[in-house]
C-alpha cells in the first residue's frame, strides 16, 4: 500500500473565507478576511503575535463563532456547524493528544467516533503509523515518547479519519530547533502526497516560507498580502510585509523630484529607481541586496560608517551608521567566491544597492513602481 | 625596617589567628550539622511513635481475654472479633449504605461542580466556591446541631419525617463530604489541557462524548480520591450522626460510643482494629489502580 494511497481517497476540499470578522467587546481581532484556498494547496497564515492569524484559525476550526462574514468549504457554509461536524483535522501546537490513551487509541480516536467498524480501524491505525514511521511505539503512552514523536502521533490522528481540511496551529514551536526543518519537511511531503488542503499558522517566516504554496501575512487583524512567497519576498506590497519578511531596513523621509529621499535635515538619499510621486515615502531595501565599497564609488547611494561586523558562519553582517540616529543593515556571503570582507568598526564605506532590490512606498503605504522615464532632475550637492 | 619587621610579625600572628579557630570550627559546624540530623531523626521517631504506638496498643487490647480491660491480661483470645457483628451487625450495615450514598451523592455534585469551577467565569462563581467549601470551616457538632433543627423545621413546615431518618442522615453527610470532592476534582484539572478537548471535538466528539472520554479520564485520579474521602469521612462521621441517629438508624461511630457509656471491654478495641484494617486495605486496593499520592490536596 503506498502512502499516496493512504490520504487522498477523495478529492481535495476547496475553502472560502468570506469577510471573516471577530470583534472581541468592541475590538476588532479579524478585520474582513478575504481567502480563496485552492483545493490542495497549503497556506500559511504569518504575522506577528496579536495580528488576528490564530483566532481566524479558530473560527475555520469552529472553537470560535465568527463576528460576519462566512465561512465555506467547497460552496456550502460551515459557519454555524459545531466542530464536532466540520470534517476538519487539528494539530496543535501543544499536541494536545489524549494522555491516558495509547498512540494506537489517540490514532483511531477519529475513526472511533464516526463508528468505522473495528477491522478497518485497525488497518487504517496501521497505515497511519506506518506514514508517521511509528510502528514500533502503537501501545506508548502520549508522555512515553519524545515532542517530535508525539507531533508526530497528533498529525497522523488528525489525518487518519480523511479530514476535508488540515489545520496546523503553530506545529513546530514546541520542537527543537534541530527538529523542527525535519519535521516541516515530514509535514509538507505527506501533505502533498495526499494532495490535502491545509492552513498553517506560524509567527516564524522562515518556517511559513519553508511551507507555503502560498502566504497570507497579517496584521492588526487584516491581511497585508497574499501571495506566493517568491512574490511576497520579492515584491512586499507594503512597509509592515517588507520589515517582516526579510527584514528589509526601512528609511522613512520626503520624496524629492521623484528621485531623492530626504531622510533628516542634511541627509538625502539618491535612490536607485525614478518615481512619479512625492511627499512622504518609505524606503526598502532588504540587508542581501546592500553591496559594501570603498566610499567614493560613483553608484554609490550613501556613504557610512561600519559600527559593527558580525560573523555568521554563511553570512557577514555589517551594521553601517549613516546618520546619528539612522543606521542600515548590510549582509553578504560568509564563505565561497563571493565573500564579503569583513570591515573593521570604523571603517568608512560606501553603500550600493540596484532598481530592482529597492522599494517604495508611498504615503499610503502601497508601493509606487520605478519608472525610468521619469527625467532626472538636476540637484545641486547638498548632501 | 623595624616596623617592617612587626608588621609581618603581626600579619603573622594574625593568620595564626584566624587560622586557629577555622581549624576547630569544621568539625564544629560538622558536629552541629551531626547533632541536627540527630535531631531530626529524634523528631521523626516521636512522630511515628506517638502515630503507631496508640494503634498497636489498640491491636494488643482488642485480644486481651478479660471483661474489663486490665493490665496486664491473664490470656489472650480473638473471641473479640467474632463479637463485632452480634453486637454492630446493624450500625455497620447502615454506616456503609450512609458511606456509599455520600460517595455518590458527593460524586454527583462534587463533579460537575469542580468542572464547572475551573473552567467558566460565571456571576457568582467565588461565591460558589465559597458555599462548596465551607463546611470544611464549620466545626462538626455545630454543624450537627444546624442541620438537625434545620431538619425539624422542614418537618414542621412540611409533614415529612426527615428528622432521625435514614434520608436526613444522607443528606448532612453529602454536605460534609462534597467539600472533598470539589477540591479534590478542582486539583485534578489544574495540569489538563483543554486543548485535548478541542483536539477530540474535532475529531468528531459530541460534547457528552467529550465529557466521557477526554474530560473525565483526565480526572480520574481526583474523582476516585474524592470518592474516598467521601466515604471514609462520611463512615468516621460522629458529630452528625450524634444529633441525626433515631433508635432505628444508628451508624458505627454511634453505636460505639453508646456501647462505651455500659461497657469498659476490649470489644472497642476490636472494632477499631477491624476499621482500620478495612480502610486500610481499602486504601491500598484504590492505589493499585489511581496513583493517590499524584492527587495534590
Amino acid at each position: 500500500m503506498s502512502p499516496d494511497r493512504v490520504i487522498a481517497l477523495e478529492p481535495a476540499a476547496a475553502l472560502t473565507l468570506d469577510r471573516l470578522a471577530k470583534r472581541f467587546a468592541g475590538q476588532t481581532v479579524v478585520d474582513e478576511v478575504n481567502l480563496e484556498v485552492r483545493p490542495g494547496e497549503m497556506i500559511v497564515l504569518l504575522g506577528p503575535s496579536g495580528c488576528g492569524k490564530t483566532t481566524t484559525l479558530r473560527m475555520i476550526a469552529g472553537f470560535l463563532p465568527p463576528s460576519g462574514g462566512d465561512i465555506r468549504l467547497n460552496g456550502s457554509s460551515i459557519a454555524a456547524l459545531p466542530p464536532y461536524r466540520r470534517d476538519i483535522g487539528i494539530v496543535f501546537q501543544s499536541y494536545a493528544l489524549f494522555p491516558h490513551l495509547d498512540v494506537a487509541r489517540n490514532i483511531a480516536f477519529g475513526l472511533e467516533m464516526r463508528r468505522i467498524g473495528g477491522a478497518e480501524i485497525a488497518a487504517r491505525v496501521a497505515e497511519m503509523l506506518q506514514l508517521v514511521k511509528l510502528e514500533p511505539f502503537a501501545d506508548r503512552l502520549p508522555r512515553q515518547l519524545s515532542g517530535g514523536q508525539q507531533q508526530r502521533v497528533a498529525l497522523a490522528r488528525a489525518l487518519a479519519f480523511h479530514p476535508q481540511l488540515l489545520l496546523l496551529d503553530e506545529p513546530l514551536s514546541n520542537l527543537d530547533a534541530a527538529l523542527r526543518q525535519g519535521m516541516a519537511r515530514e509535514i509538507r511531503l505527506l501533505q502533498r502526497r495526499g494532495g490535502i488542503t491545509s492552513i498553517m499558522v506560524t509567527h516564524d517566516q522562515h518556517e511559513a516560507m519553508a511551507m507555503a504554496d502560498r502566504l497570507v501575512v497579517m496584521r492588526d487583524g487584516k491581511v497585508q498580502q497574499i501571495g506566493a512567497p517568491e512574490d511576497v519576498h520579492a515584491r512586499p506590497a507594503n512597509s509592515f510585509v517588507a520589515r517582516f519578511i526579510g527584514g528589509s531596513n526601512i528609511l522613512s523621509g520626503q520624496l524629492e523630484d521623484g528621485a531623492w529621499l530626504r531622510v533628516a535635515d542634511g541627509c538625502v538619499i539618491p535612490l536607485a529607481g525614478r518615481y512619479r510621486a512625492s511627499g512622504p515615502a518609505t524606503l526598502a531595501v532588504r540587508p542581501d541586496s546592500i553591496r559594501l565599497s570603498a566610499p567614493g564609488a560613483p553608484t554609490a547611494r550613501v556613504t557610512g560608517e561600519v559600527e559593527l561586523c558580525t560573523y555568521l558562519g554563511s553570512a557577514v553582517e555589517h551594521v553601517v551608521r549613516i546618520e546619528p540616529e539612522l543606521t542600515l543593515l548590510a549582509r553578504g556571503p560568509g564563505s565561497g567566491p563571493d565573500t564579503t570582507p569583513r570591515l573593521p568598526a570604523g571603517s568608512r564605506v560606501a553603500l550600493h544597492w540596484a532598481v530592482e532590490d529597492e522599494r517604495l512606498f508611498d504615503a499610503d503605504d502601497r508601493a509606487v513602481a520605478a519608472d525610468p522615464a521619469v527625467p532626472i532632475a538636476q540637484r545641486g550637492t547638498d548632501q | 625596617m623595624l616596623a617592617s619587621g612587626l608588621s609581618g610579625m603581626e600579619r603573622g600572628m594574625a593568620s595564626v589567628l584566624a587560622r586557629a579557630p577555622r581549624r576547630i570550627s569544621i568539625p564544629a559546624w560538622r558536629l552541629v550539622a551531626g547533632a541536627e540530623r540527630a535531631g531530626v531523626q529524634a523528631l521523626v521517631f516521636i512522630g511515628i511513635a506517638l502515630i503507631f504506638v496508640p494503634l498497636l496498643l489498640t491491636l494488643f487490647l482488642s485480644v486481651f481475654d478479660e471483661k474489663l480491660i486490665l493490665f496486664p491480661p491473664h490470656g489472650y483470645t480473638a473471641a473479640w472479633y467474632g463479637a463485632i457483628l452480634p453486637n454492630f451487625g446493624a450500625a455497620i450495615a447502615t454506616s456503609l449504605e450512609l458511606g456509599a450514598v455520600a460517595v455518590a451523592g458527593s460524586l454527583a455534585l462534587g463533579v460537575p461542580a469542580g468542572i464547572a469551577l475551573s473552567r467558566y467565569r460565571f456571576r457568582g462563581k467565588g461565591a460558589i466556591g465559597t458555599l462548596l467549601l465551607a463546611p470544611l470551616t464549620v466545626p462538626g457538632i455545630a454543624l450537627g446541631l444546624a442541620v438537625f433543627v434545620f431538619l425539624v423545621a422542614i418537618d414542621e413546615t412540611l409533614g415529612s419525617a426527615l428528622t432521625g431518618s435514614f434520608a436526613g442522615l444522607a443528606l448532612a453527610h453529602v454536605t460534609i463530604t462534597t467539600p472533598w470532592v470539589v477540591r479534590l476534582c478542582l486539583a485534578s484539572l489544574v495540569n489538563h489541557d483543554r486543548t485535548a478537548e478541542d483536539a477530540a471535538a474535532s475529531l468528531g466528539a459530541r460534547p457528552l462524548a467529550v465529557l466521557w472520554r477526554v474530560t473525565l479520564p483526565a480526572m480520574r485520579a481526583g474523582i476516585v480520591a474524592g470518592g474516598l474521602f467521601a466515604f471514609v469521612i462520611s463512615f468516621e462521621n460522629l458529630e452528625l450522626a450524634w444529633f441525626l441517629t433515631s433508635p432505628g438508624v444508628t451508624t458505627l461511630p454511634v453505636a460505639v460510643l453508646l456501647y462505651l457509656e455500659y461497657h469498659v471491654d476490649p470489644l472497642i478495641a476490636a472494632v477499631a482494629v477491624a476499621q482500620m484494617v478495612g480502610i486500610g486495605a481499602l486504601l491500598l486496593t484504590l492505589d493499585r489502580f489511581v496513583r493517590l499520592g499524584r492527587v495534590a490536596l
